[in-house]
């Protein structure tokens, strides 16, 4: 499977009337197995891109190929669980032919054993998060979409989730395209980094990472880092 | 507890009142509790409760059901709400007393033109707030059940439904106190049975006891269907929320 992203332009009309370029012409795509990474500047237009490619805005020009059958899932910015279903009932609702096994190992992985019957109201955000991460992975997407899934959380709990993602990336085929602002999430998950400018958003560089995930050691990863340092890159 | 006392407190009240004024305006608690018995064995009184009873329930599930699909409507589709909007004021600012004489008069005096007279006064509430209501729904759920690819009817059941659930209950509170209002009116101008048509004859015979046994026979009626039925849905549907301290 593959995701083809061709976006050739987007316009946002103010309540004033004024015309503002959201997104200039961007250009990727993604095969299974990838994890493409956007790092960008807060308000260069991620979000936009991350609703068209979802298909939640069609007002662009542009084209989007991914496969009519290609299951979504995506871990938005806020975890936008039902307030009004539990922790469990909220994993389902969305996964609705995900098996007894299945959720059992999930919920052990990002440790909600203890609060599958708890409402999301009954959570701290942290765990609200690794509900959404459940629920997005139940559902064994196609085309796994990360939309900032670890911001705002401590670096001990960031750091065990980015691991977990990764395990989970890991043990199937899937498109995986992450949004965020930290360099450390972007090289230690990501396989191609897609560096965008400010508003209106536009691929500034393209970096792939050829050591496969598993296999990048902290010396390895600090190389990475240098390496990047040097880039001339806006958006760092 | 607290409860009961209010009520003993009540009767005292009354039965102070009715030593005073005199039996013909104000008969006492006995009285009253005496005609209640008298209507009861006879049977009379079950009938004029059952009919009115019966109005109440086909006008309040016809106008909740209508007004709750189209106060949907109207709170998603644009064009909906600006063709309903001016009929909605009309309705909502037609006094009970027009609709309820111009529906005798076009159907007849039938319970169709009782029910829909009744039912109409209270559509304009119920679409108001659940138009209200969809206008609040948070469309960041809307997004996250479109792009899990959630079939419409569960996304309606389990994404939509909670949502509109406490302007439901808030609708169906109000307009369940409209309906017992205006079923009156409406048996007691053309109709030969209910609750509403015996008042009417106690009121033309100045028969307070009478009056007063059906009435509160009825308020208590209310009371009972609001306190079993209406309060504990009210509190299912809010039941996820935190509990006010």
């Amino acid at each position: 499977m593959r995701l083809e992203v061709d976006i050739t332009g987007k316009t946002f009309n103010s309540a004033a009337g004024a015309t503002h370029e959201v997104l200039a012409p961007l250009k990727f795509a993604l095969s299974s197995g990838e994890v493409g990474v956007l790092i960008g500047p807060s308000g260069c237009g991620k979000s936009t891109m991350l609703r068209i490619i979802l298909g939640l805005d069609h007002d662009f020009r542009g084209r989007i190929a991914r496969p009519p059958e290609a299951r979504i899932g995506m871990v938005f910015q806020e975890p936008r669980l039902l307030p009004w279903r539990s922790v469990e009932q909220n994993v389902r609702l969305a996964a609705p032919d995900v098996t007894e096994a299945k959720l059992s190992e999930l919920f052990r992985i990002l440790e909600l054993d203890a609060h599958r019957s708890h409402f999301p109201g009954e959570l701290s955000l942290g765990l609200a998060r690794r509900v959404a991460l459940a629920r997005a992975f139940a559902v064994e997407p196609d085309l796994l979409v990360l939309d900032e899934p670890l911001a705002s959380l401590d670096d001990a709990l960031a750091g065990r989730l980015r691991d977990e993602i990764a395990t989970l990336v890991a043990s199937r085929p899937v498109m995986t395209l992450l949004v965020t602002h930290s360099l450390d999430d972007a090289i230690r998950l990501g396989d191609r980094l897609f560096f965008l400018s400010p508003r209106p958003a536009r691929i500034v560089q393209e970096v792939p990472i050829a050591v496969p995930r598993a296999a990048r050691s902290e010396t390895e990863l600090g190389r990475i880092k240098a390496q990047l340092a040097t880039l001339p890159l806006e958006s760092k | 507890m607290l409860r009961l006392l209010s009520f003993a407190l009540f009767l005292a009240v009354w039965w102070v009142a009715a030593l005073f004024v005199g039996g013909a305006k104000l008969p006492s608690p006995p009285a009253v509790l005496q005609v209640m018995i008298a209507e009861a064995s006879s049977g009379a009184l079950f009938l004029h409760l059952g009919a009115t009873l019966a109005r109440v329930i086909l006008a309040f599930t016809l106008a909740m059901s209508l007004g709750s699909a189209i106060g949907y409507l109207m709170g998603r589709v644009k064009l909906a709400d600006r063709l309903g909007d001016p009929w909605l004021i009309l309705l909502l600012n037609l006094p009970a007393l027009v609709v309820i004489v111009l529906a005798y008069i076009w159907a007849g005096l039938t319970e169709a033109a009782a029910i829909a007279a009744i039912a109409i006064n209270k559509l304009p509430t119920a679409i108001v707030t659940l138009r209200e209501g969809t206008r609040a729904l948070d469309r960041s759920l809307d997004e996250m059940a479109s792009v899990f690819a959630m079939p419409r009817w569960r996304a309606f059941r389990h994404v939509v439904l909670p949502q509109l659930a406490p302007y439901i209950a808030a609708s169906a509170r109000s307009g369940l106190s409209l309906v017992w209002k205006i079923v009156l009116v409406a048996e007691l101008l053309g109709r030969p049975n209910g609750v509403g048509f015996e008042i009417g004859v106690a009121f033309q015979l100045f028969d307070t006891p009478r009056l007063l046994a059906y009435s509160l026979t009825f308020a208590a009626v209310v009371l009972v269907i609001e306190t079993l039925l209406v309060q504990p849905f009210e509190a299912r549907a809010t039941r996820w929320r935190p509990r006010a301290a």
